[in-house]
Parts: structure tokens; C-alpha cells; sequence
């Protein structure tokens, strides 16, 4: 009985058919490490934004009157409203903090690469969207920093030549940040943006599935059958599906189903993601006045500016580099530039090698150098601009770049390690 | 553990970062959300003394009461002199326009305030008022430079002013500050006045955030929670890697 | 690659206890979402008790109270219009109140704690419009019957008791609230001895 409905189904949906082609006989490398949690704990970050998000548009009220009040409301009157703002406040910032994770292990080990350049385009998509996201829906609470931050913001597309001061008046569809401008990047924050980015993370796995996982070894799983190497008893045990094979032509070495083997690897990842988030949910939601800043417990005042505006952190490495170059339009092109680099990676690395193991000793010391002038631009993000803090700004900006610069010049003619023929 | 070392590292920064005291050195508030006793001494301080001018328009009588075991009916009659019913936010009848003639700007709203300024602060500004005859109300404060507020609590602290002594300093003997002290004329000694203030700054410390305790009560049982679900799933994906390795 | 075999008893537990623990842990995680719909602490305040003060109410007269956005009549009914009661029951569809209608110290003739104050919420039971008192010429409605309620939508009509009369589109009588007298002129609607 059960069984015949199941055909019914499957007969016009094919259902079980998808599960075993993308979970069941998906076939993932087995050397998954520590860095491969991120993709799935984005996707578990991105579940909870939208649950918590839909749960707080119940009782918030879009409107320069009521917003601020509204959100105290939730805080104070809805029973576990202010559980339900605290996991989205906080979800806001693990979500870069899984996505920044992301890409730095797409970066080690060169997932950007051919054939996946398509699958690492939709991602930095996904990271601007998300980016649109977090700045609209910082704006929302209505309190000192969203104003002011917002405001600086906005400014900051005032610098484009002819258009600058017309496309921010149109941004915010008045003199000031105002009820018109809550109103719109309310609408964007629920209903637009989130569609854009559901579709953009579907195709984002789906070309992931086409052309296959990349491994810490960087190293395909997918071979030739040419008989250039032969699936080991360990390889045979599992099935996959028919359409990894290509009819034949493809053998799979060194993989294993992602379910169930990833399903219950990705859950030690998920229960040790959750033991942190919920740490700082339940007892220090404001993140050390970096997730939620204590500004912002204020009400917007556009006659009353902080004493210091410092964007969320997740921005604040791009927010460094603006203010680390002396010209303002150049300053706005240089953060967009430093956006666009990362989005450029698979152009900008002429190498053949993946894995930074496998890589010369020059790109693991370039690499590293990357992410600590990445830390390092946070920091001073958050921090006033001294002339100090701003001669360092404009060193790790400096090297910020030098990475994409030095990485073309040498993956051209680098000196490897020779890639072993199987996933250790 | 790790969380800890997260935890102490974000501390660090942010008070670096957030301490807008302007270099003055702060002192540490006594908060204890559970001495159900100082907030109660804390939230009449604050009837009496504040709700002239600040409000708490984001707080209710009623959860004020609930919160801190105040029966409705002693706290209407010894605690509501505003508002009709218990239900009502802490309110004043001030019009914002008269507030900005007076005091140049509209007292702020105190429901967050510690949150905005931080509870050390407050402890700390509510104790630095002296005696300055140039500002419009006779006071200034040492946290807070210019400040338009009076200095409300003298009538408990007396008249503060800024002691010097006379101290040897390289061989000559100079005035050298030495703190705040009072003329001792107030109906409180100083300890007694910085465990009102303590009160004080303990009772807003909780309106900040009134879900404060139960969102530790309930995080305990969720970390309890998730350590169970972290030890069943790694036992179970031991169990099913034993296929791979 | 070990070559063990597996035991699928500890697999099929390990499954079990994951699952169980799981799914606890998706119950608790639906709690504040499912817990968040019930009325926040500012509709529970809008919709507290309320005072109304009754000195002034004349016979035959009617007074609105709002109580959860709801209007409640307080009316004060006199010894004629209160002896005629009984003598309605054959024409009424609950006569007795057995329905659930009100508190059970109103379940009594005069539906209310004390005979001459009636109070009842104004809404019909048909589809919640509010009817209309007519203190005096009732008799256009129901034949016989000096004063009553009558919903000017459907023509549903109720006695002083707020009892449904028999033959009209209302199932029940009118609802008649908790509520309990302070003193003799001050009464608290939403609130009764049993709730405080």
C-alpha cells in the first residue's frame, strides 16, 4: 500500500530518485576535514535567519515611529521575543563567521579552481547578497548605529562621479535616512533578498553536485576509466549513483556516500556549532558589544551622531580599506576592488595544484600573510582612526591586494610537490 | 574552555574599544540580579529621584512588580505615581518641548541605558558630581564634563566637591587632587550612598535587559541539552566511520 | 579500512538515541516560536480587568463597559422585569443555562450574583453583532414580554437575562463574563473571587 504510493509519487516527482543522486550515492571525497563543517552550518545558519526572521516580522513595525519601539516590544512583551531577536542578532554574525570560514578553506585548498570557477562565482554571490542583507537589516532596530552606520553607508555611493549625490537621494528616498528608507530596506531584507539568496545557495549545491566536491588534496575522485588507476575493494563496498559514472566512462576512488557517513559527521559539526551559538545567545547576546553595539540601544537620533561609528564587524575589513586610501572615490574602489579580487580568484590563480600541501612554500606564506592582513583590517576597522591605526590600514591594504598580485605573477611557473594518486 | 578564552578575548577588545569614559577610570558596579532587595530599593530610588525627568517608556509597572516580587497592590500604591494602571509604562508628564527649554535637551530615556553606557559607568557618573558654581545648576560631573543634569541625589550624598591636599611633590608641597568628598550634610554616609547608587544602577541594569535571568536559567539547560546531543552524535559517527578507516 | 563486522545492534541504537535526542531538541527549538503566538504582555494588559462604577445607574438603565475590546452592559433591572423572568422559560431554548455560558455563580434565574445588576458581554451568539436594549417596547418583538435584547442583524431576541428566546437564529444566551463586586457600587469585570 505504502509502496504503491511511493511509486505513484515517484512516477511523477522523482523523489527518492534526487535523494540518492545528491545525499544517498552522492559520492564525497573521504578526507573531509574540520574546514568542510562550514558549508553545511551555513545552510543550518541560513535555515534559522529565515525561521527567526519570519517569527520577529510578526510583531516588528517597519515605520521611523515604530520600529525601535516595536523592537523593545519583542524584547520585552512577546513571550520568547527576546529569544527570537537574540538568535537572529547572533545568526547574523555566525553567518559570517561559517562564511568567511568557507571561503578561507575554498582558498586553501583551491575549490575555486576549474572546473568549479561557476560554483565559486554563485558563492561570492551569495557573500554580496549577504552583505545587502545584513546592511538592510542592520538598519531595522532603528537605534543610533543603524542610522548612522546606514547613513555612512549610503554615503559612501555619493562618491561616484555625476550620479553620486542623485543616487543616494534615490537610495533613500528623502533628504535624510527615513521612514521611506526603513520602508524599502525592509521590504528588500524579508520578502527580496532572501529569495535571491535561497535561489543563488540552490544553484550554488547544484553546480557544487555537477562537478563534484573538491578535498583537502585537491585531488579528484571522479577518474578516467582508463585504467590509469583501480578502484580498491574500500572503493567498491559503496555504491554511487550511475550518474557520476558517466555510463562507464568515470571510475569513483576514495569516496564514500554522503549519507550516511556526512550526514552524521556534519551532526558533530552542527551540535558543536550550537553549543557555541547558544553560549553566546544565552549569555552574552550583545558579543562583547560586537554583535549588537551599544549604541544602537538608543533610539535613532538624526540630530545626535555616537561618538564612534564603527560598521558591524563583518564589515569592517572592507570599511578598513576605505578608509585606509586618502581619496574617497578611490577609497570606494578599492573596497569594491577587494570584493571583486576574491570573485576573480579562479582567473587570478594560473596554477594547476589545488591544495595549499601541495603548493609552493611562497603561496602558504602568502596565504597566510592574506589572512592576517584580513584580521588585521578587521581590527583596525573597529577601531578609531588614529594616523597610526591608518598608516597600519594602509600596509595590511597593501598586502591585502599583494596577494592577488603575487599569486598571478607566480602560479604561472610554480614549483609544486608532486600530487600523491590517492586522497590520503 | 575554548569559549572562555573567546569569550575573555571579546571582553578585552570591546572594553578597548567601548570604553567612552573619556580616560576616566571607572569603577566596578556591584550588579546582582538576584538580591531581589537592592533592586527594590533600586526601582523606588528611581521613582523618586528620576522618573521627574527620564522615563522608561519600554517598561511596565506590572513586569517591574512581577520581576522583582513586588505585590501589585504595594507596589500602586508605593510606587506608581504615574500611569493608571499596572499595566502602564514608566512614564512621566513631561512635554518633551518644556524638557529641551530647561535642560537644552530632552533627558534621555533610561530603559536601556546600561545598556548604552554600561553599568560601571553609571555607578561610577551617578558618584562624580561636585560643587561648580559656573554650570547653571552648581554641579559638574567628573564622567560626564558639562553635563546639563542637576545633581539629584545630593539631598542623600551632601554637597560633593573636589578635595585637594597638600602633599610634598619633588621637595614642594603642591595641592594635589585627591578625590570627591562631601560637606557630610546628607542624610547618607558614603558607604551608604554608594550602595544606594549601587541599588540605583542595579535596578537599571535589570530593566535593560528583565529577560536576563530566565535567559540564563533556560541556557543552562540548553548547553546541558546540546553536550548530550554532541556525545550521542560523535558516538554515532564513530560508529559509522568504522566503515571508512 | 577495518574488516570487523560491524555491529548493527550498537549502529541501530546509536541511530535511536541520535534520533530521540534530535528530535527533543527540535521540540524545545519549536517552543519559543509556537510560544511567541500567545497574547504578549501588552495584549494581556489591554485586555486586564476593568473597573466600573455603578452608583449612578437608574433603574432600567443600560451602561457600556469595553473589557478585551468587547462591550459588556451593566444593567440594573427592576422588581417587575426580574418576577417576570420565570414565567419566560416555555418561550426560551436554555431556560436553566445549562450550556457553559457563564460563570457558575450566575447559573441561576437571574444569570447574574445579584438579581437587580445584570452583566452580560453585548455580543449576539449568532455572529457576533452587538444587539440592542430595548427597555421598554419589547412586546414588537416577542409578544407578552415587556423588555429584552434584539440583534438588529438576524432579529435573534433575548430576555433581561440575556436568554435566547426559542425560534430565532441564536444557539445560546448571551455570555455572561467573571466578575465580582469591590463594594456595592464597584464592580470588576474580567476578574472574580476564583481568579484572584
Amino acid at each position: 500500500m505504502f509502496k504503491n504510493l511511493m511509486n505513484w509519487i515517484e512516477y511523477r516527482l522523482p523523489f527518492m530518485e534526487k535523494m540518492n543522486l545528491h545525499v544517498m550515492q552522492y559520492p564525497a571525497p573521504k578526507n573531509f576535514n574540520f574546514w568542510y563543517f562550514f558549508g553545511s552550518l551555513a545552510m543550518l545558519v541560513l535555515v534559522n535567519q529565515i525561521l527567526t526572521g519570519v517569527w520577529l516580522t510578526m510583531n516588528y513595525e517597519p515605520s521611523a515611529e515604530g520600529a525601535f519601539a516595536s523592537v523593545e516590544y519583542i524584547m520585552r512583551d512577546v513571550d520568547y521575543g527576546w529569544l527570537l531577536r537574540y538568535m537572529h542578532s547572533t545568526g547574523a554574525s555566525a553567518f559570517f563567521v561559517v562564511v568567511y570560514l568557507h571561503m578561507l578553506r575554498g582558498m586553501m585548498y583551491g575549490s575555486y579552481q576549474k572546473p568549479r570557477e561557476l560554483l565559486w562565482i554563485f558563492g561570492m554571490l551569495i557573500f554580496l547578497v549577504l552583505m545587502a542583507e545584513a546592511f538592510m537589516g542592520y538598519l531595522l532596530p532603528w537605534g543610533q548605529m543603524s542610522f548612522w552606520g546606514a547613513q555612512v553607508i549610503i554615503s559612501i555611493f555619493g562618491v561616484i562621479p555625476g550620479i553620486g549625490d542623485d543616487l543616494t537621494l534615490w537610495i533613500r528616498g528623502d533628504y535624510v535616512i527615513s521612514g521611506a528608507t526603513l520602508n524599502r530596506f525592509f521590504a528588500l531584507h524579508v520578502i527580496a533578498l532572501p529569495l535571491v539568496l535561497v535561489i543563488l545557495v540552490f544553484l550554488h549545491i547544484m553546480a557544487l553536485h555537477e562537478v563534484g566536491s573538491n578535498n583537502p588534496d585537491g585531488i579528484d575522485v571522479k577518474r578516467d576509466n582508463d585504467g590509469s588507476v583501480e578502484q580498491t575493494e574500500a572503493d567498491k563496498k559503496f555504491t554511487f549513483h550511475e550518474y557520476f559514472t558517466k555510463g562507464g566512462k568515470k571510475i569513483i576512488v576514495d569516496a564514500i556516500p554522503f549519507h550516511p557517513y556526512y550526514t552524521v559527521k556534519d551532526l558533530v559539526g552542527v551540535a558543536g556549532f550550537l553549543l557555541i551559538f547558544a553560549w553566546i545567545i544565552f549569555f552574552m547576546p550583545e558579543g562583547g558589544g560586537f554583535f549588537l553595539e551599544p549604541p544602537n540601544f538608543e533610539a535613532a537620533n538624526p540630530m545626535k551622531t555616537p561618538e564612534h561609528i564603527a560598521p558591524v564587524w563583518y564589515f569592517t575589513p572592507f570599511y578598513a580599506i576605505l578608509r585606509a586610501v586618502p581619496d574617497q572615490l578611490f577609497g570606494a574602489i578599492f573596497m569594491f576592488l577587494a570584493i571583486i579580487a576574491l570573485a576573480l580568484l579562479p582567473w587570478i590563480d594560473r596554477g594547476s595544484v589545488r591544495s595549499v600541501r601541495y603548493r609552493s612554500g611562497l603561496h602558504k606564506a602568502n596565504l597566510i600573510l592574506f589572512c592576517i592582513s584580513f584580521i588585521a583590517l578587521m581590527v583596525l576597522g573597529v577601531l578609531p582612526a588614529t594616523p597610526t591605526y591608518t598608516i597600519l590600514a594602509r600596509i595590511f591594504s597593501f598586502t591585502y591586494f599583494a596577494y592577488f598580485i603575487l599569486l598571478w605573477i607566480y602560479s604561472k611557473n610554480e614549483t609544486t610537490k608532486p600530487l600523491p594518486v590517492r586522497l590520503s | 574552555m575554548i569559549k572562555h578564552i573567546f569569550s575573555a578575548a571579546l571582553l578585552c577588545i570591546s572594553a578597548s574599544v567601548f570604553a567612552s569614559g573619556g580616560g576616566v577610570h571607572l569603577d566596578k558596579a556591584p550588579i546582582d540580579l538576584t538580591d531581589k532587595a537592592s533592586l527594590q530599593n533600586g526601582a523606588r530610588m528611581f521613582q523618586n529621584y528620576c522618573l521627574g525627568c527620564h522615563q522608561m517608556q519600554y517598561q511596565r509597572y506590572a513586569r517591574t512588580f512581577r520581576d522583582l516580587d513586588i505585590p501589585e497592590d504595594v507596589g500602586m500604591e508605593n510606587l506608581m505615581f504615574t500611569g493608571k494602571k499596572v499595566g502602564d509604562h514608566i512614564k512621566n508628564n513631561m512635554a518633551t518641548k518644556d524638557a529641551e527649554k530647561w535642560f537644552g535637551a530632552a533627558p534621555p530615556d533610561l530603559t536601556n541605558v546600561a545598556r548604552v553606557r554600561g553599568p560601571d559607568w553609571l555607578y561610577t557618573y551617578l558618584r562624580s558630581f561636585y560643587a561648580d558654581p559656573s554650570r547653571p545648576f552648581g554641579v559638574n560631573n567628573e564622567v560626564f564634563p558639562l553635563v546639563g543634569m542637576p545633581h539629584v541625589l545630593q539631598e542623600l550624598q551632601g554637597t560633593p566637591y573636589k578635595a585637594y591636599e597638600t602633599r610634598l611633590v619633588d621637595g614642594e608641597s603642591k595641592d594635589v587632587y585627591a578625590g570627591i568628598k562631601t560637606d557630610g550634610k546628607g542624610e547618607l554616609t558614603t558607604e551608604e550612598y554608594d550602595r544606594a547608587v549601587a541599588d540605583l544602577v542595579n535596578y537599571l541594569e535589570y530593566v535593560g535587559e528583565p529577560s536576563k535571568l530566565e535567559a540564563k536559567a533556560l541556557g543552562i539547560k540548553v548547553m546541558v541539552f546540546l553536550l548530550i546531543f554532541f556525545v550521542v552524535a560523535y558516538l554515532l559517527k564513530k560508529e559509522y566511520w568504522k566503515d571508512v578507516h | 579500512m577495518s574488516n570487523a563486522p560491524v555491529d548493527q545492534g550498537r549502529r541501530r541504537f546509536l541511530t535511536i538515541a541520535t534520533s530521540v535526542v534530535g528530535g527533543v531538541g527540535a521540540v524545545g527549538a519549536a517552543v519559543p516560536f509556537i510560544a511567541s503566538w500567545n497574547p504578549s504582555e501588552r495584549a494581556k494588559q489591554a485586555g486586564a480587568a476593568v473597573t466600573a462604577d455603578i452608583s449612578k445607574l437608574e433603574e432600567g438603565q443600560l451602561i457600556r463597559v469595553e473589557w478585551r475590546g468587547k462591550p459588556v452592559w451593566l444593567v440594573k433591572r427592576s422588581q417587575v422585569s426580574l418576577d417576570q423572568l420565570p414565567q419566560l422559560n416555555s418561550m426560551l431554548r436554555d431556560p436553566e443555562s445549562a450550556d457553559e455560558q457563564q460563570p457558575a455563580y450566575a447559573q441561576n434565574i437571574y444569570r447574574s450574583k445579584k438579581p437587580e445588576i445584570f452583566v452580560a458581554v453585548g455580543i449576539c451568539t449568532h455572529l457576533g453583532c452587538s444587539p440592542t436594549y430595548i427597555p421598554t417596547d419589547f412586546d414588537a418583538h416577542v409578544e407578552g414580554v415587556h423588555s429584552g435584547f434584539f440583534c438588529p442583524c438576524h432579529g435573534s431576541t433575548y430576555d433581561l437575562a440575556g436568554r435566547v428566546f426559542s425560534g430565532v437564529p441564536a444557539p445560546k444566551n448571551l455570555q455572561i463574563p467573571p466578575y465580582m463586586f469591590i463594594d456595592d457600587n464597584t464592580l470588576v469585570i474580567g476578574e472574580d473571587e476564583g481568579t484572584v
